[in-house]
């Protein structure tokens, strides 16, 4: 047991965060403007990861014959619901729908059909106008536009989050060694950015496109390779600032190692220039792939992409319900990212901070 | 008084009767910032009056509210955050806080000039020494060429800058900062202002050089007759310049008297402290026993390459250390000495390692020179450091106990509880409260900051400490109270010190030996006695004559 006074000494406790960060905090919070937009993209993309439950051609819950199914996380045989093949159950098919009704009840989920279920049962030729059936009317292909377009945010939004996350990762280690260390790998490496800037990126995903089928994780590998950069330069010149800072050669001093200086008292300095970067930087990946599958050298066909919903809004102008989603759900998504981006950037301005 | 002046009665007051009608007269002047939802007050009601003619000395701590009274009676303050609940300022008769932006505007410069501390930063590096002139000759008097260009070189010529029709296209960062000081009070007087403010002028050189700046304010003032109101923390200065002394307080105005009875008898208890704090005492008598030399360099040299080609060696070098062989005994204080720029702090750099030098460094019969870092690390524990600036040299990021406990996770297995007991008994040892350990730096003031800095330091037990420049960046009385602390800590845990700075005063209360430094070279090195009483070379002279050394 330690002596008395040691013991009164240790009462206080340490904050779990440093009063800055808790500063930070409330200068978000008490952007009105930022607040409301996190908590309204968190509702609709924490919605979104639940797609499948949400719009699918697959029931949530079958009662079938006292036994209970969940087709949308397994799937049948037809056979199970006393039907003829061994294929999986085509729940939409009035014919297995009225055998499970006739032993048992269907719970659908509230939009009865996933990305790419074609709805057979228009009254009108595809492209059809909003209905109370198609919230949002279908497109050329008679598939549900509200179903594509919640896969499609989905989508769009863990592309650009992997792809932000995977930038900041390699940028920020590349440039914290180039900034520590300087000189010569200093010089190669911001040389080697030059030349890697240079390459066209579109010609590359045109010639790839050519050679493999381009899908999420060949897209996520190619967009990689060129978006890391962006963030070398800021950490880098944090670096090449941060090494030099008193603190720094006092730790140098008390004999520190080199990579527990970089985390421990230069990175924190970094962390700041790229925490504001990447709302923008999350923003910037939404719309590359949105401008890829409008093009055509993004996601396989068939994929619910906003950037397809887009191509098909251009190719029929007399279907304006496709280009007006298209068009609404990119500017709301964008709107969203750059306001809590605005507020993060302005939680951690030093000078807005100590001016309120 | 009340809080304004009638407009109505201007011709009372601007009667020729210069004499008993004060220049400046400040009255029940405030300051307070808006901070969040309440106002902070920084200058609390504090009266005074310059008179024509005279030097008023502003002196205080950092923080008395010395800068924020001056930037008031420019209205250089950030309004609207910034707002005077209460005063006035009434400069030949006009009330300066009725003034709008444009009436300000022709003012400053013309009737009410201003020098700023650091002349780095107040110069715009982006133009010639000319082209700054000229702007403030060609906004108040509307002077055109060749006119203004003869005004610009009279000017230079005033403040005694030498050939100054050579210097009209230099940029700033082609003088040096006495040179650029000299341009900024050339700016300050282009329009003959009757009152100039001078916040610092001299804080940022060299006592040399500080010496002639103020010669040269003092022979302006006579010269044109103009009131100086001067912001200063140095009462060597404030002896040497002022007719009457104001003292500020946590922004009041404690005392105001003239500087002769303020020197010889200080009515209030604060003005007495800070007249005594100078650092005093002297070093420890080292023990006969311990006669070990600790550290010992040979020629030991720094230098910068100047150009570096892409392919081969740099041709071209700046020499910052040249030649450099000490000894340092265990246990005693070797003070290094010298200017901005003689390569002090270049120095200690070399022997801690953190540069590539050549030369021999011998600690503790190792020779570090031949040790690359890993087999350095080990030794670290016993050689530290202590910076100048408190503010920089800890991480805004980290807790007090993590900065202290950092070394000792490096070179020592105590665990989490072991740690914790070792940083309280340091903050204890250098007065500190161990209960603020989960506290960041920036709740701590200079002086406590700097005791942390040394607690880092002092946690692993080093044998040799280097201090470089610890006392220069914290108020006198800050210094006496580390400088007591540093010979304290010498005295209990026989440290030896490497102590750097350009203040001899505090060189002369600590160190056994001095070393002074000009240009990177050795100039003089020896018995810390002799060499302060008894300096043989010409340099060390004159440095000793500038320091206002008593």
């Amino acid at each position: 047991m330690s002596n008395n006074t040691t013991m009164d000494q240790s009462t206080a406790k340490p904050p779990r965060l440093s009063p800055l960060n808790q500063r930070r905090l409330a200068t978000f919070f008490n952007n009105q403007r930022a607040k409301w937009s996190l908590w309204l993209f968190l509702i609709v993309f924490s919605a979104s990861l639940f797609s499948e439950f949400i719009a699918n051609d697959k029931p949530l819950l079958v009662i079938f014959d006292g036994s209970v199914y969940a087709p949308v996380l397994k799937s049948y045989p037809e056979t199970t619901f006393a039907g003829d093949f061994d294929t999986e159950a085509d729940y939409s098919d009035p014919y297995v729908s009225d055998l499970i009704e006739a032993k048992g009840i269907i719970i659908w989920p509230m939009v009865p059909y996933a990305y790419d279920t074609h709805v057979s049962d228009l009254t009108t030729p595809a492209p059809s106008p909003p209905s109370h059936k198609n919230w949002l009317g279908t497109d050329d292909q008679a598939r549900d536009v509200f179903a594509r377009v919640i896969y499609g945010f989905r989508i769009s939004i863990l592309f650009a989050l992997t792809l932000t996350i995977g930038s900041c990762i390699i940028g920020v280690l590349v440039g914290s060694l180039q900034g520590y260390y300087g000189g010569k790998v200093d010089l190669i490496g911001q040389r080697f950015l030059e030349i890697w800037g240079g390459l066209p990126v579109l010609f590359l995903l045109i010639i790839m496109a050519n050679i493999v089928t381009p899908n999420f994780w060949w897209l996520l590998i190619i967009m990689l390779m060129f978006s890391w950069t962006s963030l070398v330069d800021v950490v880098r010149a944090e670096f090449l600032r941060g090494r030099n800072l008193e603190y720094v050669r006092a730790a140098r001093a008390l004999g520190v190692n080199n990579r527990t200086i970089m985390s421990r008292h230069i990175l924190p300095n970094a962390m700041v220039a790229t925490i504001t970067l990447v709302p923008f930087l999350l923003t910037g990946a939404v719309t590359t792939l949105t401008s890829l599958d409008f093009l055509g050298f993004g996601m396989p066909p068939g994929s619910p992409s906003l950037g397809e919903l887009v191509q098909q809004g251009k190719g029929n102008l007399h279907a304006p319900w496709l280009a007006v989603t298209a068009f609404g759900v990119l500017a709301l998504m964008l709107t969203l990212l750059v306001f809590i981006g605005e507020g993060i950037r302005d939680a951690f301005d030093p000078r807005l901070v100590t001016a309120s | 008084m009340s809080l304004t002046q009638p407009h109505a009665s201007p011709a009372a007051q601007q009667e020729p009767d210069t004499v008993n009608t004060p220049l400046l007269s400040i009255k029940d002047l405030s300051v307070a910032f808006h901070q969040a939802s309440n106002s902070v007050t920084v200058v609390d009601k504090i009266s005074f009056d310059i008179a024509h003619n005279e030097t008023l000395a502003l002196v205080g701590e950092s923080g008395s509210g010395k800068s924020m009274t001056a930037h008031a009676i420019m209205k250089l303050l950030p309004y609207p955050v910034a707002h005077h609940p209460s005063g006035s300022i009434t400069f030949e008769g006009d009330e300066l806080l009725h003034y709008n932006q444009r009436q300000m505007q022709r003012l400053r410069g013309r009737r009410i000039g201003m020098i700023f501390q650091e002349p780095m930063t107040a110069l715009n590096p982006l133009h010639t020494v000319e082209k700054q002139l000229s702007e403030v000759l060609i906004l108040h008097r509307g002077l055109r060429q060749p006119a203004l260009r003869t005004k610009v070189i009279e000017l230079l010529h005033k403040v005694q800058i030498q050939s100054p029709e050579k210097r009209l296209k230099a940029y700033p960062h082609e003088l040096s900062g006495g040179q650029r000081q000299r341009v900024m009070i050339a700016m300050a007087l282009a329009n003959e202002p009757t009152l100039l403010i001078a916040d610092e002028p001299t804080t940022a050189l060299d006592v040399t050089v500080q010496r002639e700046i103020l010669g040269l304010l003092q022979n302006l003032q006579k010269e044109m007759g103009m009131a100086i109101l001067l912001i200063t923390h140095d009462l060597g200065v404030v002896r040497h310049m002022a007719n009457r002394v104001a003292v500020m307080h946590q922004g009041k105005l404690i005392e105001l008297q003239d500087s002769e009875a303020l020197f010889d008898a200080p009515q209030q208890e604060y003005t007495r402290t800070l007249l005594n704090s100078h650092p005093k005492g002297m070093p420890l008598t080292p023990s006969d026993t311990n006669k070990e030399s600790l550290l010992e360099t040979k020629q030991l040299s720094v230098s910068f390459p100047l150009n570096k080609p892409l392919f081969g060696k740099p041709t071209r070098f700046v020499h910052a250390v040249k030649n450099i062989s000490l000894k340092l005994t265990a246990g005693q204080t070797l003070g290094v000495v010298g200017e901005s720029g003689s390569g002090k702090s270049t120095l200690a750099m070399a022997i801690l390692r953190l540069l590539d030098a050549q030369g021999e460094i011998t600690f503790q019969k190792n020779k570090l020179h031949e040790l690359n870092e890993k087999k350095l690390r080990p030794l670290r524990k016993h050689m530290q450091v202590v910076f100048q600036d408190p503010f920089a040299s800890l991480s805004p990021r980290m807790t007090v106990a993590e900065i202290i406990a950092e070394g000792l996770s490096v070179h020592t297995e105590l665990d989490h509880s072991n740690r914790e007991q070792a940083v309280i008994k340091v903050m204890d040892e250098v007065g500190l409260l161990a209960a603020d350990r989960h506290r960041y730096p920036h709740e701590f003031s200079g002086g406590q900051r700097q005791r942390i800095a040394i607690a880092r330091a002092l946690v692993l037990n080093p044998k040799l400490l280097i201090l470089d420049e610890p006392t220069s960046a914290l108020d006198r009385a800050v210094q006496v109270q580390v400088i007591d602390l540093l010979r304290d800590l010498q005295h209990k845990r026989g440290l030896t010190y490497l102590f750097i700075s350009h203040d001899l005063n505090v060189v002369k209360a600590l160190s056994h030996q001095v070393l002074v430094m000009k240009g990177g070279e050795m100039v003089e090195y020896g018995n810390a006695r002799e060499v302060l009483e008894k300096p043989q070379q010409a340099y060390t002279q004159r440095l000793l004559q500038a320091s206002f050394l008593n």
